[in-house]
């Protein structure tokens, strides 16, 4: 599976962000980053809480705003531009660790509202194209329930269904299973690994080893606003090189 | 011994018990008397208190309603009435006050001759209302318009309208039911030109006046959308607004004349100074309420927007009009205003009190709704954000419906204020129920002493109208609740 998978990354480039720093006021929580996505990577980010890893797939949609260097997503450079945001966003889908489904709207119509009004898709073809990402994340038959009376793997299935309907060329996960039971996080992954294998460049925050070595091609360990290591995710886990890499994995590895 | 033990320990029961009653002390009344009425001292002490309230209370009150007179030309007579049926010294109602006088309770001065115009007003903004209300609901709309359509034969029919009103407007309402059967989203256009619609009924005059009026409307749309593609959405909305002042305060006269000297067509003309009791009272509160909620809402947004001058506007707005009482700002649109406005320009006296008491909700609404977008999770704006919708569609289609769902107890609250605010335009010298018509009514010899009638008379109506929108705001948070069912 590695070699498939391998063979779908393509030489062209996804994301590219260089020399970006942010500051939240006086706080340097991101700094100095450097890196280039590939079409079809799948990338895991992990790292101690407060290393700024969501921060950093935020910025990658603009959730939060960097102060200096570049972000360049399919082309399109992230400025002040409106319209140059709002493009980048339609291409880009993001899964939070929340959720955030709209509780006022039902599944079907949490994952039509963006195709209709930002891809101006007709109704009825949003509502196909909705019902066939629901199938494929496998709850077609709460199509018509509202999120709260959903568990909460299904809401984050919908969630990422939801995404997919606006047919995004790179998906960004904030840490999809942290506020999940035991017994969901599975079916999350699942959905996740799928996508994968379908070859979606996919960016991922999150503490799910197991995960991170059955998909990434490549983990990257932040720590204080900066990447400390990257690497493919074999080497990363069984021959970390700094020791602040080693510190974390034998934290997390160890219970 | 092992005997008694053998006995104790061995037990087959032969027969089954049958259920039985609880005890008399444990059930139906006596057990909810026991548990809520008479569960401490304390308890039994202040049931007796409430009881001995509630009996002074009626037996104070009941004779006063008990003896009242219906039929009656004077107070004087009421009271002969009273004491000829009861006895010396009995007390008793007198409604024959309101008998004789119920017209100007609700339509103050306004011409008897015309009062089918605001009795058709008042049908049709049921009308208006039902696709604001009930939303896609074809049955509830349905419903309402039956009703409408019934109230108006009777009342326009007791209000002697003339053959052709009368026609029309059955047919108009007639119509809006077949509509409400073949496209219920449509029947919204009505609902917009119901303004026009009413101000032309109430006040009279040409019919060019409104529809002229409503036309700067067409106008400031129409800069908007032309405006948009090269200057932006939000400057276009400005331009469209001065554009509209522009043809309201310049064009809006000579165009209704010349119209008006082409196509004369009108109805008797009312001056403002004729409205009274609840026509007014409703025509400043539907109005307010109408237009308050939606500046409120622009309000609400406007402080929360990152574009300073918005912001400080929308602020220093806010805070002005909620700091200064109301009553001060009636004053302002009874004497101040004119010297602001160009000279010539003669404003109505009800529409500038409609405009300073709309600003006045508006500002309250403002806050509430904020409350509201405050109670939204940061995730509801990043999900919208990050699905590709713009500021306008997340407001519309994300933040806005949910946080108007979690305001819409404090909203009805502001607007139930408003309603009942609108008697204070008794300050400015307006006919407001309360204290304007009841005066007047206290002014007439025949009259002179009578206290009571009036004010639960003309309380009474504003209660059930108050009433009416809480049960209503009730019922449209039960239909909007989503989570958790």
């Amino acid at each position: 599976m590695a070699d498939a998978a391998k063979m779908q990354i393509s030489d062209e480039v996804a994301i590219q962000i260089t020399g970006m720093n942010k500051w939240y006021g006086q706080f340097h929580v991101l700094r100095d980053i450097n890196m280039t996505v590939q079409r079809g990577e799948r990338i895991v980010i992990c790292g101690p809480s407060g290393s700024g890893k969501s921060t950093l797939i935020r910025c990658i949609n603009r959730l939060e705003e960097h102060q200096q260097g570049q972000i360049i997503v399919d082309g399109t450079e992230l400025t002040n531009d409106l319209k140059n945001i709002d493009k980048v966003r339609s291409e880009v889908g993001m899964v939070f660790q929340h959720f955030n489904l709209f509780p006022h709207l039902t599944i079907l119509e949490n994952c039509t509202l963006a195709p209709i009004w930002v891809r101006k898709v007709p109704k009825k073809e949003a509502e196909e194209t909705a019902m066939h990402f629901l199938t494929k994340v496998k709850i077609p038959e709460q199509a018509h329930k509202y999120p709260g009376q959903l568990s909460g793997g299904q809401q984050q299935r919908v969630a990422i269904a939801r995404s997919l309907c606006m047919k995004p060329r790179i998906m960004l996960f904030d840490e999809p299973t942290s506020a999940l039971d035991p017994e969901m996080i599975k079916e999350v992954l699942d959905t996740m690994i799928e996508l994968a294998e379908e070859g979606m460049t996919m960016l991922c925050v999150t503490h799910e080893m197991g995960f991170a070595q059955a998909v990434a091609n490549r983990v990257i360990f932040m720590d204080q606003g900066q990447i400390v290591e990257q690497n493919e995710p074999k080497e990363f886990f069984n021959n970390p090189k700094s020791e602040r890499t080693k510190l974390f994995l034998s934290q997390i590895l160890g219970h | 011994m092992s005997e008694t033990h053998a006995q104790t320990v061995l037990f087959v029961r032969d027969t089954m018990l049958p259920p039985v009653d609880p005890p008399i002390a444990e059930r139906g009344a006596v057990k909810w008397m026991r548990e809520n009425l008479f569960s401490t001292p304390l308890n039994i002490a202040l049931t007796l208190l409430g009881v001995l309230i509630v009996w002074w209370l009626v037996s104070a009150s009941l004779p006063w309603w008990l003896n009242s007179v219906w039929n009656a030309s004077s107070l004087s007579q009421c009271r002969e009435i009273v004491a000829a049926t009861a006895g010396e010294g009995a007390s008793g109602a007198c409604w024959a006050m309101i008998r004789e006088r119920w017209h100007q309770f609700i339509f103050g001065f306004y011409p008897a001759s015309e009062w089918w115009r605001p009795v058709l007003a008042f049908g049709l903004l049921f009308a208006a209302l039902a696709p604001v209300l009930f939303a896609g609901q074809k049955r509830n709309q349905s419903l309402i318009l039956l009703a409408v359509l019934a109230y108006l034969l009777v009342t326009l029919y007791l209000a002697g309208a003339p053959g052709t009103a009368f026609l029309l407007s059955l047919l108009l309402v007639a119509g809006l039911l077949v509509g409400a059967q073949l496209a219920p989203g449509k029947l919204l256009w009505f609902t917009l030109a119901f303004p026009a619609l009413c101000f032309w009924l109430l006040w009279g005059g040409s019919v060019w006046s409104p529809i002229v009026a409503m036309a700067g409307f067409g106008v400031l749309y129409a800069v908007f959308r032309v405006g948009t593609p090269f200057i932006g959405l939000v400057p276009a909305a400005g331009a469209g607004v001065v554009a509209a002042v522009l043809w309201w305060l310049y064009l809006d006269k000579p165009v209704v004349d010349a119209l008006q000297a082409a196509l004369p067509f009108g109805i008797q003309s009312v001056r403002s100074d004729l409205f009274g009791g609840f026509l007014l009272a409703i025509v400043i509160g539907v109005t307010g309420i109408a237009f308050s909620l939606p500046i409120g809402i622009l309000l609400a947004l406007g402080r929360q927007s990152d574009m300073l001058i918005v912001k400080t506007l929308s602020v220093g707005f806010i805070e002005f009009i909620r700091g200064v009482p109301l009553i001060t700002l009636l004053f302002t649109a009874s004497l101040l205003l004119q010297y602001f406005l160009p000279p010539g320009t003669n404003f109505d006296i009800i529409l500038r009190v409609i405009i300073l008491v709309t600003f006045f909700a508006a500002a309250y609404l403002a806050e509430v709704i904020r409350g509201g977008l405050a109670a939204l999770p940061r995730g509801q704006y990043e999900a919208a954000d990050a699905l590709g919708l713009d500021y306008w569609q997340a407001q519309r289609l994300v933040i806005l419906p949910q946080a108007l769902k979690i305001s819409i107890p404090s909203i009805v609250s502001t607007f139930i204020g408003l309603f009942k605010d609108t008697t204070l335009v008794a300050f400015v010298g307006l006919m407001d129920p309360l204290k304007g018509v009841t005066q007047i009514v206290r002014a007439d010899i025949n009259w002179k002493g009578i206290y009571w009638e009036p004010y639960i008379f003309v309380g009474t109506i504003f209660f059930l109208i108050c009433f009416g929108m809480s049960r209503y705001s009730m019922y449209l948070e039960r239909k909007l609740k989503t989570d958790h069912r």
